[in-house]
């Protein structure tokens, strides 16, 4: 959040001096404040020149082109802001504009130098407020600001670990009109947005080949490389290769997207706070072989969150003893508990005198002049000039817009008035800043954005650490002075210049995995859930797309009275098999077509197209760590191709097109996790999943088949359709399908991959190789359920079925379905209750 | 006055529990006018790992974990204490409530910067208007603090009704306030709030109470358990008093102190984390007997 800027319609625009055609011919900044690209006179600022010289034959519509290709990048990335923030599961796409933010060589290595000094500064406040406090006692600091501070957390009192407390801080950043850059905000406890710089990075560079060479970019891999040691060497004690986990709130999380993709670029296991257990006061990583121990976790939870047992007793997102295990110093946590505490904006004025006291050094940032309200000369201060300021609440956690008191109308500065005098040590006045603007491409015109830099420092293993680069945001208008992703601002690439062009390309080089000397961390057991059911949830949308685009074939086939009986068979296997609603009296007549379409219009509908997609989407993403980059674009195009159509050009051909497109692409992410993946327990239980819902979803059908009493002769072309196997059984057969042969080859013929027999047959190996050391009976109960399955198969013999009466016959087949059926399910609930058992605990 | 005294807590879960973890403070605190020359805490089954810990206000806990399957959760804890009842505060001697608060304001001002920390809202009591208007009946302008706070004390005794089964230990102070019903927990959050809402700095106080009454005296309230009331920054020079709204009294050696902070969550006698199925079955006694 930034203070609002004077509204650019007042100023004069400054035309831009650059050749007639160039594509920054028709940007017009407006005068008064600083413009990124732009002189006072309207020249190319020198930074900028090497850009626009590369850039200057593009038009509009190559800018265009570029634009698009990032867009489709970013959503094979399945970037995203906010994924799954309501129950409808709508993500927001993450959005990227092409042009960069540039920072010289100069400003940035100030920057930089002010950055660090910040942390030292902000470090030795937390040791001395966690500690002796004698910056309160003395008068540095005034003691509501600390004591009054919801951050200020008395649990993570008196804890001293080996590691800094603030590991990573990120700063907002702007510039004002004398071109400086100003501290807007701290972020202190677990700063969001680096995963997200990165990816900005990467999606450029694809699109933008050779350009950072051309300008000189640094490049932002060895900050992450950096970064990647000094989570290592923060560890508390060396036991070898230590262990490094990032603990995410989930994919539910607004930033959940950066989590899965920073864990994968860093190479640490992602986890949630179910993950994770504390014994012994030492934090353990809960894995399908068993307890792993953590060293460092990187925390992206908010820290009242952190531990039920002693801070918010309703929040689930942390793990029951990690205050004690810190204080304990058996586990490192980045950013330590507590930090949110310097977020206050409260602090500002106060820190050029505190950084002469506590580092003898003159604070070397400027920073938005900021006053506390509970102070009362300062208050009265503010209050005689009221105009002049921004009101915002002081502390994080306080639900309060900033108020900017020269433009809010009479109640809103009444009401905020009386709020300041009730409770003046909530609030703080800041002087709104003129922010700097940008061009910015919105609907293919160049456009003047205020903008936002989120910088990141690291305490590193030899001093600080400053990211070449960040986040950078702007307005979500021209006249906007509102910079957060809350409001669904636009992004940045942020590109720091003055990089030696020998040093190797910019783009970010994948890091080096070295094996480590221990084991590998192991699958965790909430992990191993979501691949199971992201394996059921494939095979289920698969199953339901092949019901649909059998129905829809036949719809719009010949309309034979064959095809009209088939369409019937494959409409009552849809409401049989609960997909389909059973039509009322008034829905007997309605065209099949208007029936269908909900199952693959209905973004609400649990068994239809979209929603599957979309579960299908949430259980890989949880599990993002583990699957390639492909494997996740095709999840994520497989969740774009269950888009509803415009039901305007919704024929049935442009839905058997889509209907198409999905079966290819849920092929594709079958073979890839046949060819790509590690046979280790993930994929194990990915397959698992697979292979039961496989199985069930075939059983049923030959289940309704063989209780189809009379005809069940119709039901058979589909039936094999649907069951992928139509060539197999013409060349067994050479004859049209009759009810028993059929039932052999779905049911018991080991050798067809869609048969009933396969799967079992598969569980069956495959449980033997379950992990065991979780308890003296280990996987042997998963083993002997999928045995007795393969037993109760046994019992469908196609010789003893032949002799019988064909009524008798048919009961036979539909009682062995249905038991096969159940006995599926408990194997299902075995799994679950063995393997996945993540009751929340209770807090007393 | 010499105590003995035991507080025992007992869990029974309907399946076994395998994994917990817990915070106990139990132990009385060491002051001016208390000691406790032995205390111990039995816990069982015996806890994989147990750790003592002084908080941030100084208050003594001890953190456990259980690793193997129980039903059963037992804490018992044993103490010995010598209290003497400190020196009745003359409350016209008070300073007024109003340099009080300007003394505690903590905007960087000299004053008595630490006891800064309880006049803040703390998760369970905020200030708020009502409890202001209703404390103000007894904060008239000028007053001495401690004289119009015993006023408030009698006032909340009065208009207040010791009702165990009207709260529980999640109730809003608001919701108590306005049923005016409640137990020493409720009470005490009422006058705390009451005070914060003012600007005064207010803590929380757990401890015991000797409910059986010595010849003579009367029977205080309080029931067989832990007991709660109020302490008030009363200026650098009588230091924090406190006063039992449930009784309408100053503590004097009846009243034993185990711990304060700025509600009840930062003084819970015992909370414990479990995985557990179904709620257990718990089941407390305190036994506060006089020694001689």
């Amino acid at each position: 959040m930034s203070p609002p800027a004077a509204d650019l319609a007042d100023s004069a625009l400054i035309p831009a001096v650059v050749p007639p055609g160039h594509w920054l011919s028709g940007y017009r900044p407006p005068a008064g404040c600083w413009d990124e690209v732009l002189d006072d006179g309207g020249t190319v600022r020198p930074e900028w020149r090497a850009l626009a010289d590369a850039t200057s034959g593009w038009s509009a519509v190559d800018w265009g082109r570029r634009r698009e290709e990032m867009a489709r990048l970013l959503r094979d990335h399945g970037a995203t802001y906010n994924v799954y923030s309501d129950a409808r599961g709508v993500a927001r796409p993450w959005q990227l504009d092409a042009l960069p933010l540039l920072v010289g060589h100069g400003e940035f290595e100030e920057v930089a130098a002010g950055l660090g000094q910040r942390l030292r500064l902000l470090n030795a406040i937390l040791d001395d407020w966690y500690g002796p406090q004698r910056l309160l006692r003395d008068g540095w600091v005034p003691p509501s600001i600390v004591l009054g501070n919801p951050g200020y957390l008395r649990e993570a009192w008196g804890s001293d670990g080996r590691a800094p407390r603030l590991m990573m801080l990120g700063c907002d950043l702007a510039r004002g009109p004398d071109g400086r850059w100003t501290v807007l905000a701290d972020r202190a406890q677990a700063p969001s947005g680096k995963g997200y710089a990165l990816e900005n990075r990467t999606v450029l560079a694809r699109v933008w080949p050779g350009i950072f060479r051309d300008c000189g970019v640094r490049p932002l891999a060895d900050f992450f490389e950096t970064q990647r040691e000094a989570l290592r060497s923060w560890a508390p004690s060396m036991r070898g290769e230590p262990m490094v986990v990032l603990l995410s709130p989930g994919p539910f999380n607004e930033t959940y997207f950066e989590h899965a993709f920073k864990a994968r670029y860093l190479g640490f296991p992602l986890v949630e706070g179910a993950d994770l257990t504390v014994r012994d006061r030492r934090v353990y990583l809960k894995t399908l072989e068993g307890l792993r121990r953590v060293d460092v976790i990187i925390r992206r939870v908010d820290d009242v969150c952190c531990d039920p047992l002693e801070l918010r007793a309703d929040a689930w997102l942390g793990v029951a003893g990690l205050a004690e295990a810190c204080r304990a110093g058996h586990v490192t946590v980045a950013n330590a508990l507590g930090t949110g505490v310097v977020e206050t904006a409260a602090l500002f004025p106060f820190l050029p005198g505190l950084c002469r006291h506590l580092l003898g050094e003159e604070l070397r940032l400027p920073q938005a002049t900021t006053w506390w309200l509970g102070q009362r000369a300062e208050r009265q201060a503010v209050l005689a000039e009221r105009d002049r300021w921004v009101i915002k609440n002081a502390f994080v956690g306080q639900p309060f817009d900033p108020v900017f008191l020269a433009q809010a109308d009479e109640p809103t500065k009444r009401a905020v008035l009386e709020r300041v005098a009730a409770d003046p040590d909530s609030f703080v006045a800041q002087e709104p800043l003129r922010l700097s603007t940008m061009p910015t491409w919105h609907e293919g015109r160049l456009e003047p954005r205020r903008l936002v830099w989120r910088a990141f420092v690291l305490a590193g293993p030899e001093g600080p650490q400053v990211m070449p680069g960040g986040l950078t945001r702007v307005s979500r208008d021209a006249a906007g002075s509102v910079v957060t992703m809350q409001y669904g601002g636009l992004s940045k690439d942020t590109w720091v210049l003055g990089h030696e062009p020998d040093c190797g390309p910019s783009a970010p080089a994948p890091p080096v995995v070295i094996r480590p000397a221990r084991p590998a961390a192991g699958v965790p057991s909430r992990q191993a859930d979501h691949l199971f059911w992201m394996g059921r949830h494939a095979e289920r949308l698969e199953h339901v797309v092949r019901l649909v685009r059998s129905a829809l074939r036949r719809h719009a086939g010949e309309k034979t009275g064959q095809q009209a009986t088939e369409l019937e068979v494959v409409l009552h296997l849809l409401e049989r098999t609960r997909e389909l609603p059973r039509p009322g009296r008034e829905e007997a007549g309605r065209p099949a077509l208007d029936r269908l379409r909900p199952l693959l219009a209905d973004p609400g509908a649990p068994d239809a197209v979209p929603a599957l997609a979309r579960r299908l989407r949430f259980n890989a993403s949880a599990a993002r760590d583990r699957l390639s980059d492909d494997m996740w674009r095709l999840v994520n195009r497989l969740d774009t191709l269950a888009v509803p159509v415009d039901p305007g050009l919704a024929t049935p051909a442009a839905l058997l097109d889509q209907l198409d497109s999905l079966i290819l692409g849920l092929a594709a992410l079958a073979g890839m996790e046949a060819e790509n993946m590690t046979r280790g327990h993930g994929w194990r239980f990915l397959q698992l999943g697979r292979r039961v819902e496989r199985a069930l979803n075939g059983l049923e059908l030959c289940g309704e088949t063989a209780r189809a009493g009379e005809r069940p002769s119709a039901f058979l072309p589909p039936l094999l359709e649907l069951c992928d196997s139509v060539m197999t059984y013409r060349r067994l057969y050479v004859a049209a399908p009759q009810f028993l042969p059929v039932m052999d080859l779905l049911i018991a013929d080991e050798s067809n991959p869609r048969s009933t027999a396969f799967q079992l047959h598969w569980l069956a190996r495959q449980t033997a190789q379950l992990p065991r050391d979780t308890g003296p009976a280990g996987s042997l109960r998963e083993k002997e359920a999928a045995d007795q399955l393969l037993s109760a198969l046994s019992s469908f013999s196609l010789q003893s079925l032949a002799a019988m009466d064909p009524a008798a016959a048919a009961q036979r087949v539909a009682a062995v379905c249905q038991s096969l059926g159940h006995g599926l399910e408990s194997f299902s609930e075995l799994l679950t209750a063995h393997y996945f058992n993540h009751a929340l605990p209770k807090v007393r | 006055m010499r105590y003995h005294i035991v507080h025992r807590t007992l869990y029974t879960y309907e399946r076994p529990v395998t994994v917990s973890h817990h915070r106990a403070r139990l132990g009385p605190r060491a002051l001016p006018h208390q000691s406790c020359p032995w205390h111990e805490i039995d816990i069982q089954p015996e806890p994989v790992v147990r750790v003592p810990r002084v908080d941030a206000y100084g208050n003594q806990s001890v953190y456990f974990e259980q690793a193997a399957p129980h039903t059963q959760l037992e804490v018992v804890a044993r103490s010995y204490v010598e209290v003497e009842a400190p020196p009745a505060p003359d409350p016209a001697s008070a300073p007024r409530w109003e340099d009080l608060v300007e003394a505690t304001r903590g905007d960087g001002a000299a004053g008595a910067v630490m006891a800064t920390e309880f006049r803040f809202a703390s998760p369970l009591v905020g200030p708020d208007e009502r409890l202001a208007a209703y404390a103000r009946k007894s904060f008239e302008p000028g007053r001495p603090a401690l004289e119009a706070a015993a006023d408030l004390n009698r006032r909340i005794f009065t208009d207040f009704t010791f009702d165990p089964v009207a709260t529980d230990v999640a109730t809003p102070v608001l919701t108590a306030f306005d049923q005016r019903r409640g137990v020493c927990q409720d009470f005490a959050h009422v006058m705390i709030g009451c005070l914060r809402s003012l600007g005064l700095p207010a803590r929380y106080v757990s401890g015991y109470l000797e409910t059986e009454p010595p010849p003579g005296q009367e029977k205080l309230v309080g029931a067989d358990a832990s007991h709660a009331w109020v302490s008030l920054f009363c200026g650098e020079e009588l230091g924090w008093i406190d006063l039992d709204p449930t009784n309408n009294l100053l503590p004097g050696d009846r009243h034993i102190t185990v711990a304060w902070g700025r509600d009840f969550l930062d003084v819970s006698p015992l909370r414990g984390v479990t995985w557990a199925a179904g709620e257990p079955w718990l089941l407390v006694g305190v036994d506060v007997r006089r020694t001689g």
